[in-house]
């Protein structure tokens, strides 16, 4: 039901706003075997990525961000596995195919900029060596003047100096090497790139200089992106709208302007309100509660134990995601 | 006057140069720090930086884990370096910590009613099971806990603002003067997060324990703190009174800092404009003298270089800078 409904009005948007879809994931099912019972780490999520559009994943450590992503890049390891749904990456389904294919899918339509990513750089190798591997796995061998002037020019589409195209690793600072990540992740022309947690590891002066670049990078290749974080404030400043996961489900999707002046659900009301400030002094306010067990969730609504506003249907029924206002959906019971 | 909790006097802390390839080879990584810890009334003192400016150096060398290069730590008016037995079992018993990560802080193959027992037996607290017991619930209780709740359970069963919660009851129990708690809610999520800023001030204000609050998050300094000390790269760039100091920053390291928290508004934008960051090659060159922030500094002038500034006075109730924008010349000239 929720499912035809999303992608009725998934198509719709896309005629009426006149807005192509880069990624569609339907009722997305990843879980964990484990020696009782599988964990849902995500149990039926859908959304969509408009192209040239940062969408925010956001949700506690747990919720099944990371999963989504994988399982989206087709990496989910095991014990886990994908049980069901559909990854639509202009319009083929990731889920159906083969090895060799998913090869030329990655990286060349969907890169990863993982979490930690200045970690994963090569220490031996030089930066132009390391961002050389990534075009020429794919593309095959090319004219060393190209290649050079190519290099350099998304060193410098990151806003990073011509000099360390000979560098190792060790001599850049921490956000010089996620930049360097971005450079590696757009080297093919992506259609889409997930970033999980991209500036998690840098401190706050850097993590701009890193935003800024994601911001720029979206703006002059017209890439589509999953932004994968928790930092409100960031997501905030970089994302144009929001999709907000509790317990590995979808409970809210909205233009980020809409969740931060007039969040539905009450988790992400919840999350809102949490966010610390540094304009006014506040009280803190407070929250009880832990997440029940993945591996038997209670009939009914998956936040149902945290909930203040917890009804007797939200313990029988479990609410569907759907639209409320134009892009505005929610899986809530308070609003039928 | 009364005797200070805690006195930190010109801590410094340089690493390296002992070892066989590293000869020569040292980092800075405290410079001189100065820091004094009241004993009445209970305060929490925020010391903030980004990765690598000393700050958990700082709470290292507070906890005793490293060993001073120069300078001294009082505790009560001793110094900890030179303390007998007895003292120091005080000391240890006083002085208690929260870790950043709640999840490697326990065994996993016990239940998380061990922490609490090898409390109780380390420092003999209790004579008898019930008498432990009791102070057990009561420490949960503090927390917000109970303890038939919890203590069967084992750690993975618990969520991180459990874990960390029960790290703060542990500490408590031990009826500290001051918790160390470094980066104690980084790893907590955001919904959870105020249930362990909120305990921090009713152990302050009910409880009268000191806090000495290790962070890179200027927001919830601000939200609890009461003094702020600044480092960069392990020399204090500005101290003082937390609201004054980030609502009205003076040293350019802190503007700039304070400028790039992302502001939870997708309406309002980031402020400021474009930086630049250097590469770790130029950053150390531009510390062997003078100002180690003079490198990124939009202020920069030919005296920075020559030596390092002193703190000056900047505003009211001790808030003080170290930068020569504002030493008492330049002041009347302006």
């Amino acid at each position: 039901m929720t499912v035809q409904m999303e992608r009725r009005q998934a198509a719709q948007s896309v005629t009426a706003n006149g807005r192509a879809v880069t990624l569609e994931v339907k009722n997305l099912k990843v879980y964990y075997a484990t020696p009782t019972g599988d964990v849902r780490a995500v149990d039926d999520v859908s959304f969509h990525v408009y192209k040239g559009e940062i969408l925010g994943l956001v949700g506690e450590s747990g919720c099944g961000k990371t999963t989504t992503a994988m399982a989206i890049l087709r990496m989910v390891q095991p014990p886990g596995r994908i049980v069901g749904g559909q990854v639509l990456l202009d319009g083929i389904d990731l889920v159906g195919l083969n090895e060799s294919a998913l090869r030329d899918v990655r990286w060349n339509t969907l890169a990863l900029i993982p979490q930690g990513a200045m970690n994963s750089l090569n220490p031996v190798m030089r930066i132009h060596t390391q961002i050389a591997e990534a075009i020429q796995t794919h593309e095959g061998r090319q004219p060393k003047d190209k290649l050079k002037q190519r290099i350099l020019d998304l060193l410098s589409m990151v806003g990073l100096p011509s000099r360390i195209y000979d560098m190792y690793p060790h001599e850049l600072s921490g956000g010089m090497k996620q930049r360097v990540c971005i450079a590696m992740a757009i080297a093919l022309h992506p259609s889409l790139i997930i970033a999980d947690e991209p500036t998690s590891a840098l401190d706050v002066v850097v993590q701009r200089v890193v935003g800024q670049t994601l911001l720029d990078v979206k703006e002059r290749m017209d890439v589509s992106m999953i932004l994968i974080g928790h930092d409100m404030g960031l997501q905030a400043q970089l994302v144009d709208r929001i999709a907000v996961m509790y317990a590995g489900h979808m409970v809210e999707v909205a233009p980020v302007e809409a969740i931060f002046s007039e969040p539905l659900h009450p988790y992400t009301q919840l999350l809102i309100e949490s966010i610390p400030s540094i304009k006014e002094r506040k009280p803190l306010k407070l929250t009880e509660g832990i997440t029940h067990d993945l591996r038997n969730p209670p009939p009914g609504c998956i936040f149902q134990e945290r909930c203040p506003k917890v009804m007797d249907v939200c313990r029988r029924d479990r609410p569907p995601l759907r639209q409320l206002k134009p892009e505005h959906y929610v899986a809530c019971h308070l609003y039928e | 006057m009364p005797e200070p909790l805690l006195e930190i006097k010109n801590a410094t802390k340089i690493y390296g140069g002992t070892g066989f390839f590293s000869k020569g080879r040292t980092t800075v990584a405290l410079q001189d720090f100065n820091l004094t810890i009241d004993a009445k009334p209970a305060t929490i003192t925020t010391i903030a930086g980004e990765s690598g400016s000393g700050k958990t150096t700082l709470a290292n060398l507070v906890l005793g884990f490293i060993k001073i290069t120069s300078g001294q730590v009082l505790y009560k008016g001793v110094d900890v370096n030179t303390m007998n037995s007895s003292q120091l079992f005080e000391y240890r018993r006083e002085v208690q910590a929260v870790f950043q990560d709640p999840y490697a802080v326990y065994n996993p193959f016990y239940r998380v009613k061990h922490i609490f027992d090898m409390v109780l037996k380390n420092f003999k607290l209790a004579r008898s099971k019930e008498e432990g017991r009791a102070l057990v619930e009561d420490a949960l209780n503090v927390v917000g806990m109970r303890g038939e709740e919890v203590l069967e359970k084992y750690p993975h069963q618990l969520s991180g603002g459990q874990r960390q919660r029960m790290m703060v009851a542990r500490a408590y129990m031990l009826k500290p003067r001051l918790i160390v708690a470094d980066e104690p809610v980084s790893m907590v999520d955001a919904s959870l997060r105020a249930m362990i800023l909120d305990i921090m001030l009713r152990l302050r204000d009910e409880h009268n324990i000191s806090f000495l609050y290790i962070t890179h998050d200027l927001s919830t300094a601000y939200q609890i703190g009461d003094n702020i000390h600044l480092l960069y790269q392990g020399a204090v760039a500005e101290r003082g009174n937390t609201v004054k100091v980030i609502e009205n920053p003076k040293h350019p390291y802190v503007q700039l800092l304070i400028d790039s928290i992302p502001v939870p508004d997708p309406t309002v934008k980031w402020g400021g404009e474009e930086i630049s960051t250097l590469d770790d090659e130029q950053m150390r060159a531009n510390i062997a003298s003078g100002c180690r922030f003079y490198g990124r500094c939009p202020h920069r002038m030919d005296r920075c270089l020559e030596k390092a500034p002193p703190l000056y006075p900047v505003g009211e109730a001790g808030h003080e800078a170290a930068c020569y924008l504002y030493t008492p010349e330049t002041e009347a000239v302006r």
